[in-house]
């Protein structure tokens, strides 16, 4: 739908990967070979370093390279191509050469039986990579917008897609062309007591915990990413500065994740205003498990525990523990507390 | 030396369109080289080939040089010269052939194009007949009617394990199942041939092996449920088997990422002087993504012996393997085995195959061209094997496989703590510290958790 979108409009777009051909395994392009031809849209040989390379010589022509890895967790024989070439493609050659017409899509994400390889989140590998922009969307509209800019966007762009959504998601997507901006992030509802930020499937989950929150009187902003490179960090900045608290949660593993990053950037921008240490639920340290599954995700009620924590810190702070005796009187946490309560007053 | 082309059209159609590409002038950097080549071989090039006498120095700016990538067109005169002025015995040798580092080349004036595809394919190596009958004048190695049966046995319930927990997939017992239908003589031939020493890389379509080595259809279903007695702790999804005892590598998803950890298998078996080899096994996936025939030819490219064999031939898969391990063994060099199959069944539960491969052309290979059908014959043939045999065997499988997948089922899942255990070889402190809190988080929240898992 998105790409049929595109291909209406644009004759140097080009879709392409495992099976794409015959509509790919998640049905995404479903009718396009028989639409736009087989030149523009088709099947490449099962490797996915050949399909990224090929993508970007493509782009580097001036095409529009939409090239489709078939599970995120696939990605990976493709990341030379994606991190040495890709990403330093405009950079190596003093813009002389871009291949900013590269979009990669890939489904990402738990699905309920995927096990180890048909399961994990590997945003955080290419978020470390400056010369690409990741980009994450939570719905079909959402994932019609984005992708048409990432499309359009000059830059190569790696697009992971949640194959949780492909079955679940229904949505009203407008038939016109229409783009939403990279690297703006969008609060989806607003709160004054937290800030939660989340990216893609995760996003439905967060939102019930902020339903169940609100019967306990917690007030939850949420805010959808988007973008995770380059990111949104002035409106998480402008929405923490108001609640005083952060959670982020995301399916990827904690240690490394995206999350941290946020945690540290608003950490540094919000010190003094925050609350409560930033909240991370995230997936385990672990493999993606197949029975464990349930155990392994970063669930509703592990937000809604956190929230709660969060926004209850100080009050749940006991004070006749000789240990937090002292951390208070070390760090003098105390008075800092007191501070941002009179100055949250004050505003 | 330099041969030299012009950007002309009249060159691009006189060499076959498909290397146009390489005739595309980007590289000027060649011109440099233009006085290793007399004047004379211009005109003689262009008067003689090309019609355009021209066209070299017309468009002198364009010219471009091939060097190493064409071959001198076969009269030149340019050609003639360069061979009189080395006419001189001090450099006839050099002028036949050269040195190359891996081995002496020889020169040819022919500019003589390999073709992209030989004007046969390569045969494929068969003993029996369609028809169960050992083809006058194969050459095989010799099968024992207890090898021979205890072949087709384990054929036949591959066959119906595949069957069978096919059917439970689709019951929603298990999540995910994928078959080998179809490739039986590959996964017990070759598994017959071996010995127990032989270390397995596989794909994942050759649990055949694992069969034939002992491992029960009890311990298949085991994986397959994810239950406690999975040696695998149901970490991963179906299918994905494993056995230390059974020198069989779990299998891991990701298409062919098992070949070159064969190499250091294999490496490690010869410094360790044993009597063993390494065989890693992979499909089209990994394979027939190019337009070559097959993959069988590819052997010479990297330098490997290679050989072509019907894969629905159980006895030429045997004959095969045996040989092959011989050579690997004793001659210390790899083998590269083509066993041309069909895979019968979808690529798995998640797939139907019906899109984009035509239903007859499934239904030819699963009945005219069964590897099952065929060896049975012969076994038959050789008096080996009845009907009632036959059908004791598939009622006696079935039972038992039922049985299994009941007993599987009812064995209760791994652990939670199995979740953590294995990242590493001991648990870190972040996972120490996870487990810790996940266990608080399901005391709290136990109607989120399934309750087949035990904490």
């Amino acid at each position: 739908m998105i790409l049929v979108a595109y291909g209406r409009q644009v004759d140097c777009a080009y879709v392409f990967g495992e099976d794409v051909g015959f509509g790919g395994v998640f049905r995404c392009t479903t009718g396009l070979s028989d639409r736009f031809g087989k030149q523009r849209v088709f099947n490449t040989p099962l490797c996915e370093q050949g399909i990224v390379g090929f993508a970007i010589g493509l782009a580097a022509m001036g095409n529009r390279a939409i090239a489709e890895i078939q599970f995120a967790d696939y990605i990976f024989p493709a990341f030379d191509q994606i991190v040495n070439e890709a990403a330093k493609f405009r950079y190596r050659s003093g813009n002389q050469f871009n291949c900013g017409g590269l979009t990669i899509r890939a489904p990402y994400g738990a699905v309920g039986h995927g096990g180890h390889y048909h399961s994990q989140s590997p945003e955080a590998f290419f978020c470390h990579v400056p010369g690409i922009k990741v980009v994450i969307p939570r719905s079909p509209q959402q994932a019609k917008g984005l992708l048409l800019s990432s499309i359009r966007d000059p830059n190569p762009v790696v697009f992971f897609e949640p194959k949780w959504l492909y079955r679940l998601a229904v949505e009203e997507v407008p038939e016109n062309d229409y783009m939403l901006p990279l690297s703006e992030a969008e609060v989806i509802r607003e709160g004054s007591d937290i800030t939660l930020v989340g990216w893609g499937a995760q996003l439905s989950v967060m939102e019930q915990a902020c339903v169940e929150a609100e019967k306990d009187g917690i007030s939850c902003e949420l805010i959808d990413l988007k973008t995770l490179i380059p990111w949104d960090k002035e409106k998480i900045e402008s929405s923490v500065n108001k609640t005083g608290r952060l959670l982020v949660s995301h399916e990827a593993p904690i240690t490394g994740g995206f999350g941290a990053e946020i945690s540290a950037s608003i950490t540094e921008r919000c010190f003094l205003r925050l609350e409560a240490p930033v909240a991370r639920v995230c997936g385990l340290d672990t493999p993606f498990p197949l029975v464990f599954e349930p155990f392994y995700l970063p669930t509703k009620n592990k937000i809604l525990d956190a929230i709660k924590s969060t926004v209850n810190y100080y009050s749940s702070y006991d004070k006749s523990s000789p240990v937090h005796q002292h951390t208070l009187l070390e760090k003098n946490h105390l008075w800092i507390y007191a501070f941002n309560a009179l100055d949250r007053r004050v505003a | 030396m330099a041969i030299w082309l012009s950007r002309s059209r009249k060159i691009a159609h006189f060499l076959n369109p498909k290397i146009a590409y390489f005739l595309q002038p980007e590289d000027f950097s060649y011109k440099i080289h233009v006085n290793y080549v007399n004047s004379s071989s211009f005109r003689t090039l262009s008067g003689e080939n090309f019609r355009s006498p021209h066209a070299f120095l017309d468009n002198s700016a364009t010219v471009s040089a091939l060097q190493r990538r064409c071959r001198r067109p076969e009269s030149t005169r340019a050609g003639e010269q360069v061979e009189t002025r080395y006419s001189d015995d001090d450099y006839e040798d050099e002028n036949q052939a050269m040195d190359f580092p891996g081995g002496r080349v020889s020169f040819t004036h022919e500019m003589k194009f390999i073709s992209e595809a030989a004007d046969k394919r390569i045969p494929c190596y068969r003993v029996l007949s369609d028809d169960g009958y050992l083809i006058a004048g194969s050459r095989f190695e010799q099968v024992d009617k207890e090898t021979a049966v205890k072949m087709y046995k384990s054929m036949v319930t591959l066959q119906i394990m595949d069957n069978i927990f096919y059917e439970a997939q689709r019951q929603g017992r298990i999540s995910f199942y994928l078959t080998s239908t179809g490739e039986e003589a590959i996964n017990i031939a070759a598994a017959a041939a071996l010995t127990s020493d032989d270390v397995i890389l596989p794909q994942y379509r050759e649990p055949g092996i694992l069969l034939w080595r002992g491992f029960t259809l009890q311990e298949f279903a085991n994986q397959c449920f994810g239950n406690n007695a999975d040696y695998g702790k149901g970490k991963q999804m179906p299918i994905h088997y494993g056995s230390n005892k059974h020198n069989f590598f779990t299998i891991s998803s990701p298409i062919a990422t098992q070949l070159p950890q064969a190499a250091g298998v294999a490496y490690s078996l010869k410094m360790d002087k044993k009597e063993a080899c390494v065989v890693a096994f992979t499909g089209d996936g990994g394979t027939k993504q190019f337009r070559s025939d097959g993959v069988v030819v590819k052997g010479q490219a990297y330098g490997i012996r290679s050989i072509r064999v019907d894969g629905n031939d159980a006895l030429a898969v045997y004959s095969t393997i045996r040989a092959a391990r011989e050579m690997v063994i004793h001659e210390q060099k790899p083998v590269l085995v083509e066993a041309l199959s069909y895979r019968v069944g979808h690529h798995s539960t998640s797939d139907d195959s019906t899109k984009y491969r035509p239903v007859d052309e499934i239904e030819h290979w699963k009945t005219a061209r069964s590897p099952l059908a065929r060896f049975r014959k012969w076994v038959h043939k050789n008096g080996w094997w009845t009907d009632d045999e036959e059908s004791e065997l598939r009622g006696s499988i079935r039972k038992q496989l039922l049985n299994a997948i009941q007993v599987a089922e009812k064995t209760e899942k791994p652990q939670l703590a199995e979740m953590f255990s294995d990242v590493y070889d001991n648990l870190p402190s972040n996972l120490h510290e996870q487990e810790k809190s996940l266990r608080e988080t399901i005391k709290r929240h136990r109607q989120d958790y399934p309750t087949d898992v035990p904490l």
